[in-house]
């Protein structure tokens, strides 16, 4: 085959966006012909080296080389050019669904060849037809796109990359929406395509087994820098944990300590459509708070919706204070006296274009009318304006817009508006996301207090380092699955991460 | 600061600015346009709109568009009719069997978008269709005069009321209109279940997550929506004593025209039954100076569509940024 010669090599790349330092002086090297390991945690920077790889971000400084000549990446076209193709996880963005797959496998030809005005529909059909036996797949060329599998669109966006003779290929976590045979599939295609066709890969996968069965070299990041590059065999999967993590700890939060009553709430065998909620149990006590840790994509916003009704549930049961109860709408969900912290704040938590006072009584807006259904205005006012005093949030008054306060201040009206209904059963899914440090600790603060009110409290997150904060129990879930239950306090960070990693007792 | 203050000023009150303009203009350019008969002239004239259009609002309100309401109105203008020519019902049972059409108008609407999940614009321009249709084929081609024979040529007797003539008579009307107006501004503003309709309206994934009954509510939008149309058919039925091929149809464009220029009405942002009225009223003089002035009505399509434009590019040009 060729001289191993060839290779890209990216230097000292920094980025910054607005407020962050998204990477710093990063190394890189890919080599045609490997299969690269590229891991972190969620922010560590990897999604962005890589896109600057493949021209998604121009305002990178620092160098690349192509087989040891400089070029620079401005756009997708140019890293096409040069043979550097990105297989996002959101495949749904870049196919088109009308199209067919032999359509979607030429379109880079379609759109680039600018002498091309009238297709050639022979062609087109048969060169597809040629890079999907070449991958040995069987995909029919004819079927639209939106008729297919998830595991074929991969399969597409990969042979779309193939037949423009691509020779660098990103693959950003192509296993996370894959069965286990799917997966198994895309690993014998991934190392023909290594081996065989001597192409350079990078493989981003949040599971660490997952790397040790596919890839020969692990380059891992934390905090926007390369922490260590390594040849696969030589490094543990421990230690690859502790690097992902680092020992920079946040330990400004002491968690108190609360007394907890008996079982408020509890799943049984719940299973929803998704996929992601499979045979789920646990139960939270009075006065606890439970954290639910795992990776993006594990399971955990899927299982807080089936939860709440938002998805309907396929199997299983849900008891509140000793009474099963069906929460067919999120409307039911509330009434049974239940509240979500939704992770989409803006999108689903919050009225942006509302006044404070409104978003803080819309799920509980009883206390503050009349017979008729007429609001008392002042009344709801002056409880509003408790409501921001207790929760800390900082704002002149309760009539400002919610747009116009800051990601903390936000959420603390996002949580507010259930400490002013009577929730026995608070959900809280990612609720420090996009929050600053400060916001942060008094918002763990107004959880800490809700659980010492009695109420039972979920915590879903995947900051690990969280959840030991705040939490009493933790369920740790992979792949739509609770995995393990741990006690925080007997736990430590590398535990969760091997659980939430797929990482099995026996292993270890 | 200072600058910015008078610009937000403007804004906010940019329709009542606009209605004063053209008031100043027109009272310039015609002798008689100030009389106090043109006055309740142009408020009569703007009284069906009005009602059609604070309907509409309603729907846009849940983030809905009703594009049913001409047909609807058209619906319950054959419904009355036909009651009182072809059957000799009395008023009441003539009324209420037009409002029942019209809410079994706004059950379709609702099961279709809520259902059924087609997007507001798509169900509602289907059923202005289907309505359109209906109608047409009960009245046996759109038009029932009194002493018109019935479709199967039983000779009728029935006439129309003189109750019900009356209500379309210059005090009546203009009070209805008005009582519809602030009853809806009460409903919207200061009830829960106003509360409710704008925060689905707002943001409906919020909404549905904070418990509120989407769908209900979305319903209940489309039924108000139907309802008022349906009142908007029953005054024109009074108006012209008769049921008339696609009577209702003319009122779409002014009412949508109506509704979004009312939306920026006292920096409400949002639609508001005071700003639709104010919107109409914009509308309502425009139309009326205008045809004083002597430009042909064949032409008034051009600047009431350019009036349409400008509401809706100061709607969604504002949106944007």
């Amino acid at each position: 085959m060729d001289i191993p010669k060839k290779k890209i090599e990216m230097q000292n790349i920094t980025i910054e966006f607005p407020g962050v330092k998204a990477l710093n002086d990063v190394d890189f090297e890919l080599q045609l012909g490997k299969i690269q390991a590229l891991i972190g945690a969620n922010g560590a920077g990897k999604s962005t080296l890589m896109k600057i790889l493949s021209g998604a971000y121009s305002h990178y400084s620092g160098s690349i080389f192509i087989n040891g000549e400089p070029v620079k990446i401005t756009d997708t076209k140019t890293a096409k050019k040069l043979g550097i193709d990105i297989v996002y996880q959101e495949v749904d963005t870049v196919l088109v669904p009308y199209l067919s797959v032999a359509e979607n496998i030429m379109l880079d030809h379609l759109i680039f060849d600018k002498k091309l005005h009238f297709i050639n529909w022979k062609t087109i059909r048969q060169e597809a037809k040629a890079v999907l036996e070449r991958l040995g797949v069987q995909i029919d060329v004819d079927k639209k796109v939106s008729d297919i599998s998830l595991a074929d669109k991969q399969m597409v966006l990969i042979a779309r990359a193939i037949v423009h003779e691509r020779n660098y290929l990103i693959l950003d976590e192509p296993t996370a929406p894959l069965s286990l045979t799917e997966t198994e599939k895309l690993f014998d295609i991934v190392r023909d395509l290594a081996k065989n066709h001597n192409k350079g890969i990078v493989f981003i996968s949040h599971r660490l087994p997952e790397l040790y069965q596919i890839c020969e070299k692990i380059t891992i990041m934390k905090d926007g820098k390369v922490v260590k590059e390594s040849d696969i065999n030589e490094i543990e999967q421990q230690q690859v944990i502790e690097f992902m993590l680092g020992k920079s700890y946040d330990t400004a939060h002491q968690k108190k300590n609360t007394s907890v009553g008996e079982i408020i709430f509890e799943a049984k065998n719940l299973v929803d459509s998704s996929g992601l909620v499979n045979d789920v149990s646990f139960f939270v006590r009075k006065g606890e708070i439970i954290g639910l840790a795992g990776l993006v994509g594990a399971g955990k916003t899927e299982l807080s919706k089936a939860i709440f009704g938002v998805s309907p549930l396929l199997n299983g049961e849900i008891i509140l204070e000793n009474r099963s109860i069906k929460n067919k709408t999120p409307h039911h969900a509330v009434r049974n006296g239940m509240g979500l912290i939704p992770e989409e704040r803006r999108k689903e938590g919050i009225f942006v274009e509302e006044p404070i006072y409104k978003n803080l009584t819309i799920a509980n807006i009883s206390p503050f009318v009349n017979v008729l259904r007429f609001i008392k205005r002042k009344k709801e006012k002056v409880a509003s304006r408790e409501m921001i005093k207790q929760i800390g949030a900082k704002t002149p008054n309760e009539l400002q817009k919610v747009a116009n306060l800051s990601g903390g201040n936000q959420q603390k009206i996002a949580i507010g508006k259930w400490l002013m209904t009577d929730a026995k059963v608070l959900i809280f899914d990612e609720p420090t996301k996009g929050v600053d440090v400060g916001a942060k600790g008094e918002i763990f603060h107004l959880i800490e207090d809700l659980a010492a009110n009695g109420k039972g409290i979920i915590y879903a997150t995947n900051e690990i380092n969280e959840i030991l904060l705040i939490t009493d129990r933790i369920y740790v879930m992979y792949d739509g699955e609770i995995v393990k239950e741990l006690e925080t306090k007997q736990t430590s960070e590398e535990e969760i991460m091997f659980y939430a990693t797929g990482g099995v007792e026996s292993a270890k | 600061m200072q600058n910015n203050k008078a610009i937000n000023f403007t804004k906010d009150w940019a329709i009542v600015i606009a209605v004063i303009l053209l008031i100043l203009i027109f009272t310039i350019a015609i002798p008689n346009f100030m009389q106090t008969s043109n006055i309740l002239n142009i408020l009569r004239s703007i009284s069906i709109v009005t009602i059609i259009a604070v309907g509409l609002t309603v729907s846009l309100s849940a983030n809905g568009f009703d594009l049913s309401i001409g047909s609807t109105a058209t619906l319950a203008n054959s419904v009355v009719v036909s009651m009182f020519v072809w059957y000799s019902m009395p008023t009441g049972v003539s009324i209420l069997a037009a409002l029942v059409a019209v809410v079994c108008v706004a059950l379709f609407n609702a099961f279709l978008i809520v259902k059924v999940k087609i997007p507001d614009l798509f169900a509602t321009l289907a059923t202005m269709f289907i309505i359109e249709g209906l109608a047409m084929t009960y009245t046996g081609g759109g038009s029932i005069s009194v002493g018109m024979p019935r479709l199967d040529g039983t000779p009728t007797e029935g006439t129309i009321s003189a109750f019900f003539l009356t209500l379309s008579k210059t005090p009546w009307i203009i009070l209805i209109m008005l009582v519809i107006v602030l009853l809806v501004h009460l409903f919207l503003t200061y009830t829960k279940h106003g509360r409710f309709i704008y925060a689905v309206g707002g943001n409906e994934e919020a909404a549905k997550l904070s418990g509120i009954p989407v769908n209900r509510y979305k319903t209940i939008a489309y039924i108000f929506s139907a309802v008022l149309a349906g009142i908007g058919g029953l005054l024109l039925a009074s108006q012209i004593g008769s049921a008339q091929i696609n009577a209702g149809a003319g009122y779409l464009m002014p009412a949508v025209a109506a509704a979004f220029i009312g939306q920026s009405f006292a920096g409400h942002g949002k639609p508001n039954a005071i700003g639709t009225l104010f919107g109409a009223t914009l509308v309502g003089v425009l139309e009326n100076g205008l045809v004083m002035l002597s430009v042909p009505y064949y032409s008034l399509n051009i600047i009431k569509g350019l009036v349409l434009a400008l509401a809706l590019a100061s709607t969604y040009y504002s949106r944007k940024k």
